[in-house]
């Protein structure tokens, strides 16, 4: 029976991987930009929630109002400024532009919060849970699952029935065509960043609310995040769900053997997925 | 009037460069005579980080190759070397190498699960294996598990030479062992210079600037890439083993956040590397200083001196991809490390090939 729960518990810890890594496989699947700070900007998205709900009052789950067009702006305009001038054959400058990136959004945190841990209250959602025959789910694991689910019904949608969605897919298969057609790459990629950026803040809402939060967690969160993103094979949003759930269940299973394998058994989780199939669990054809 | 032609690596500044490199190196090899201890610590800083800069630069600047795992084997090299030493009771010297192998060993598998990612993706894979290499030595606990553990006091005595340092400079016994740890460095801070300049010079080195600048043009020339890329990976952390096991020497006491830090091992490495100048052997010398400079400047900040080092990287990475170096090189076309093979003679002409 404790296995069953374990197992349970990692499916629901995966839909929280998978909201880490959704924006990211957004951003790599249209402009091919691996964002190395990606973490880190889901550690800013869960201070400023932190700011509005202590110095505002909200619950929350409406601080995510004032997060989500927040990180929005943020990542539009640094695609716009920043991330668009790294973009092109190189790998690279993107790389060590978002590593810099990722060294300076941790520092800057450190400074500004201190390296004091961190949690965003939610109230009594944080223990409450539901029953379903002998096994019992906590609430909040439950919605971080639906959100990631939600999450990725709606990116799917919006990239393959809006016309922003079309313009993604368009620059993504060709820039160049894409801009003759009227389209100026440059905006798709800076609204795609922004895209991504509201979904780290979705992310980072429930990464506040179910554990202890510092400055210098973000690189862990990415690789959680790149590990999914890789197992489910790139360009697949239900694979990247599929890897969050992967990582989720060796870890949860990890820790119940012995609670310091937690996080070593993620890792090995991927590194045997990578080793049987090198382009992951749902590769899209090229 | 045809004289005939050849072809020369060689310039004026080459020269030059090699006899100031030979006469800087007698200097430097004889700093304990005249310098002070606070001085050998820096310079033991400067040179190790100036070997690890090497290493990561051979295998992103000519490799092509961008990990942001090479912690995993100055750890696994620290590791080795203390294993050895305390478990079992062997010399801490000779043990350095041992910490070059543990690291060559260590590669091969990461290569082999690395090497199946492409560009920014090998940069998490090898990052993943640094963690899985950190977690893993966490939990041996013979050198200390994850609170990390002390070279015994026995072993730091009677490391070999300390006498005759002391003899030689009169000095204390700590001090002694920073000037070895310190000579180790330069020695080791020379070979890889001297070794990664060989290396490019030759035909190989040819090969990986070819693979580099377009690796299906390389190949259909009869290039090996990927063997030319398991070359550089396996050298690299054989060297960046070698030099974790002796920075550890040197600090006597270590721990596995500590020797697999991702910020001390890879990210100063990576800004030394981009200030500097990417893809050239003399960026990195000029990255280092810049670096030793800032970090003496800014230490007292904190948390403000990675932010600024961070910014100045993306700075440099957006606005000069080719690092200080190449600013230098661009204006007055000095090359003090040429690998471009040049055709000279003829009618007094110069090309370059």
């Amino acid at each position: 029976m404790i296995w069953i729960d374990t197992i349970i518990q990692g499916i629901l810890l995966g839909g929280l991987y998978a909201l880490f890594a959704a924006g990211l496989s957004l951003v790599f699947g249209i402009m091919r930009l691996v964002n190395l700070a990606h973490g880190d900007l889901i550690i800013l998205g869960a201070y400023i929630i932190l700011i509005s709900v202590t110095v505002l009052g909200l619950n929350p789950f409406f601080a995510i109002l004032i997060a989500a067009p927040l990180m929005f702006a943020l990542g539009w305009a640094l695609q716009k400024l920043v991330l668009n001038r790294t973009l092109g054959e190189d790998i690279l400058p993107p790389l060590l532009v978002t590593f810099g990136l990722s060294v300076v959004i941790q520092n800057g945190l450190l400074e500004g919060f201190s390296a004091d841990s961190q949690r965003i209250s939610a109230g009594a959602l944080e223990t409450a849970s539901i029953s379903v025959g002998p096994i019992s789910m906590g609430v909040l694991p439950l919605l971080t699952f639906g959100s990631a689910i939600l999450v990725i019904v709606v990116l799917n949608h919006i990239f393959y029935r809006t016309a922003i969605g079309r313009a993604f897919r368009a620059t993504s298969d060709d820039a160049v065509t894409a801009s003759l057609m009227g389209i100026k790459p440059e905006r798709v990629f800076a609204t795609a960043t922004g895209l991504a950026m509201v979904v780290a803040a979705i992310a980072a809402l429930y990464l506040g609310v179910r554990a202890n939060f510092d400055p210098s967690i973000g690189p862990a969160r990415l690789i959680y995040a790149f590990e999914a993103v890789i197992i489910g094979g790139l360009g697949s949003l239900w694979g990247t769900l599929l890897g969050g759930v992967i990582i989720g269940v060796a870890q949860t299973v990890g820790a119940a053997i012995n609670p310091e394998w937690q996080i070593l058994a993620g890792h090995v989780a991927f590194l045997v997925v990578l080793l049987i199939r090198p382009r992951g669990l749902f590769p899209r054809g090229n | 009037m045809a004289t005939a032609y050849s072809v020369t690596l060689r310039t004026p500044a080459s020269t030059a460069t090699l006899i100031a490199a030979a006469v800087l190196i007698v200097a430097l090899f004889a700093a304990p005579a005249y310098a002070s201890r606070g001085m050998i610590q820096d310079l033991f800083f400067i040179l190790t980080m100036l070997t690890l800069a090497q290493y990561w630069n051979l295998l992103a600047g000519y490799g092509g190759l961008v990990s942001v795992g090479q912690q995993a084997f100055v750890g696994i090299g620290a590791y080795a070397l203390y294993g050895a030493v305390i478990l079992g009771g062997a010399d801490p010297i000779l043990s350095i190498l041992l910490g070059g192998v543990a690291a060559l060993l260590l590669a091969i598998p990461t290569a082999f699960f690395a090497f199946r990612l492409q560009g920014a993706y090998f940069a998490i894979g090898t990052w993943v294996i640094a963690e899985i290499a950190r977690l893993s030595v966490a939990q041996w606990r013979g050198v200390g598990g994850g609170t990390g553990t002390s070279l015994p006091r026995d072993a730091l005595r009677e490391l070999a030479f300390v006498d005759g340092i002391r003899a030689l400079f009169d000095v204390r016994a700590s001090a002694a062992r920073d000037i070895l740890s310190y000579w180790l460095a330069l020695t080791l801070a020379v070979i890889t210079i001297a070794g990664v300049y060989w290396l490019l010079r030759t035909k190989r080195g040819l090969a990986l600037a070819a693979v580099r600048d377009n690796t299906e043009a390389a190949k259909s020339v009869g290039v090996d890439a990927s063997r030319m890329k398991w070359v550089v990976f396996l050298t690299s952390a054989f060297g960046t083993g070698l030099a974790g096991g002796l920075i550890y020497l040197q600090k006597a006491r270590i721990s596995p956040d500590a020797a697999f830090s991702v910020t001390d091992w890879t990210a100063y490495v990576i800004f030394i590397v981009v200030i500097g100048g990417i893809g050239t052997i003399e960026g990195p010398i000029l990255g280092v200083l810049v670096f030793f400079v800032l970090q003496s400047l800014l230490a007292d900040y904190g948390s403000w001196y990675l932010m600024v080092l961070g910014l100045i990287g993306i700075s440099v990475m957006l606005f000069a991809p080719r690092g200080l170096w190449g600013l230098i090189s661009e204006r007055t076309g000095l090359q003090l490390f040429p690998i471009r093979r040049r055709l000279v003679g003829g009618s007094n002409t110069k090309r370059e090939v």
